[in-house]
């Protein structure tokens, strides 16, 4: 599954995860904290699609 | 604190409220604005021709689900005449909804604590000409909504300006086959951001698109084309005509600084806040584009999310002074991914460029080798967070 950035396009895909920014890659979703934020624009989580 | 009154509904004034909510419940909540309230992403202006997006389609939320969703008072088509900090007021004028209406729209509206959220306006270019009227800024919803329905017809546009709004336009319509031509003061494109040869090879890429440059030029006169009404003639400084249908000007922003300075504020680029977003008068404070937290003055959603955060925290009670790391940019030229993190001050040193296949990596480097700054394009752009951690912080 992708989720992306509604405010910039940023886009979160569960499979790849986000190693560099501390998410390992298979993290699902709803699993990342609330406190998360779009690592390109500093969006909040629920700025996601 | 019981009344909170936001000037401005952009990214800056909503996500504030948001983020604010989120902490506190209770206190009234007024967000006042001179648009109809909407909720978007003004970022996403610049790419949402080649996905084909009206205007309404990048609306996230209208005023009426921003006041349920926030729990507040939304003043939309509102217009702040002026702010009184010693009586904790602001008197505005809101344009009649219903035309009938004789009475006096204007209102006061009381607050414990207000934010200016009031953004950035475009910068005129000094264009003379019988349609100089006619040339068009992207800085809105509604500038978006008047742009797109121009073009559904006409084709031919001018850009003015080739720094990162101008780029992101000009590869954004060249996805919607217009023939695009930028004329720019300067010889290089995106100014101080990069070094010359990165520049170049964007300048390359768009040129393949069929972008069309005018550099070391301004335009100096846009006219109506006594031939067909329709057409505008842009003649530039050096007497070269370019037939066109639609000029777009993208030269840059100026915070709006006026209702600030009316009021007594302290401003300098922009409205002068201390690192808790706090104005020169205690009960005001400000963010987003209209503000320069301690010397900087950043027109990006990075800075301006984290600026929100610590505000919120800060008016729920939990002072909070904004902390800012490096913070990237990354451009919206789908032709070529770059990202750019331009040192924030003016600081003597020189590029190092790497050009490979991969693409390219331009670090900014003072004289004792430290890097201040970078460009990466291509492939290399996926070295950002890394590069972005090896930076000082702009505000520690």
């Amino acid at each position: 599954m992708q989720h992306k950035c509604l405010l910039c396009d940023y886009v979160y895909d569960e499979e790849k995860g986000d190693p560099e920014h501390g998410i390992p890659p298979g993290t699902k979703w709803e699993d990342i904290d609330d406190d998360f934020i779009c690592p390109d624009c500093g969006a909040s989580k629920q700025d996601f699609d | 604190m019981t009344k909170l009154v936001i000037i401005g509904t952009g990214l800056a004034g909503y996500t504030l409220a948001r983020e604010f909510r989120r902490r506190d419940t209770e206190t009234d909540i007024v967000l006042i604005t001179r648009d109809d309230g909407s909720s978007y992403s003004k970022p996403m202006l610049s790419n949402a021709l080649s996905k084909d997006k009206h205007a309404d389609e990048l609306v996230m939320g209208d005023a009426a689900k921003m006041a349920a969703d926030l729990n507040a008072d939304i003043l939309t088509n509102a217009h702040v005449i002026s702010i009184n900090p010693q009586e904790h007021s602001v008197e505005i004028e809101r344009k009649a909804e219903q035309a009938q209406e004789k009475t006096s729209n204007k209102e006061t509206i009381s607050y414990d604590t207000l934010v200016l959220a009031n953004g950035a306006n475009t910068i005129n270019a000094p264009i003379e000409g019988n349609a100089a009227n006619r040339v068009l800024s992207v800085n809105d919803l509604e500038d978006y909504r008047r742009f797109r329905n121009e073009l559904n017809e006409n084709k031919r546009i001018v850009i003015i300006g080739a720094g990162m709004i101008g780029c992101e336009f000009a590869d954004d319509l060249s996805n919607v086959n217009a023939d695009i031509s930028i004329v720019n003061l300067s010889s290089q494109i995106l100014g101080f951001m990069m070094p010359e040869q990165a520049a170049a090879i964007l300048q390359e890429k768009l040129s393949e698109q069929g972008v069309k440059w005018y550099l070391n030029n301004s335009v100096s006169h846009v006219d109506n084309d006594p031939d067909a009404h329709s057409n505008l003639i842009v003649t530039l400084k050096d007497g070269t005509k370019l037939k066109s249908d639609i000029v777009l000007s993208a030269i840059g922003l100026r915070p709006n600084l006026s209702l600030a300075k009316d009021s007594g504020l302290d401003i300098d680029r922009g409205i002068k806040v201390n690192r808790y977003l706090q104005s020169s008068h205690k009960n005001i404070y400000a963010l987003g584009d209209c503000a320069q937290v301690d010397d900087l003055n950043l027109p990006f959603v990075m800075p301006l999310m984290t600026c929100a955060r610590a505000l919120a925290a800060t008016l729920a009670g939990e002072k909070t002074a904004v902390r800012y790391p490096a913070m990237p940019v990354a451009l919206k030229t789908p032709c070529y991914p770059i990202v750019v993190c331009p040192a924030p001050r003016r600081v003597d040193g020189e590029w190092d460029v790497e050009i490979t296949e991969q693409g390219v990596c331009g670090l900014f480097k003072d004289s004792s080798g430290s890097i201040l700054g970078f460009v990466l394009m291509g492939e290399r752009t996926k070295e950002k967070t890394a590069l972005a951690k090896q930076l000082p912080d702009w505000l520690p």
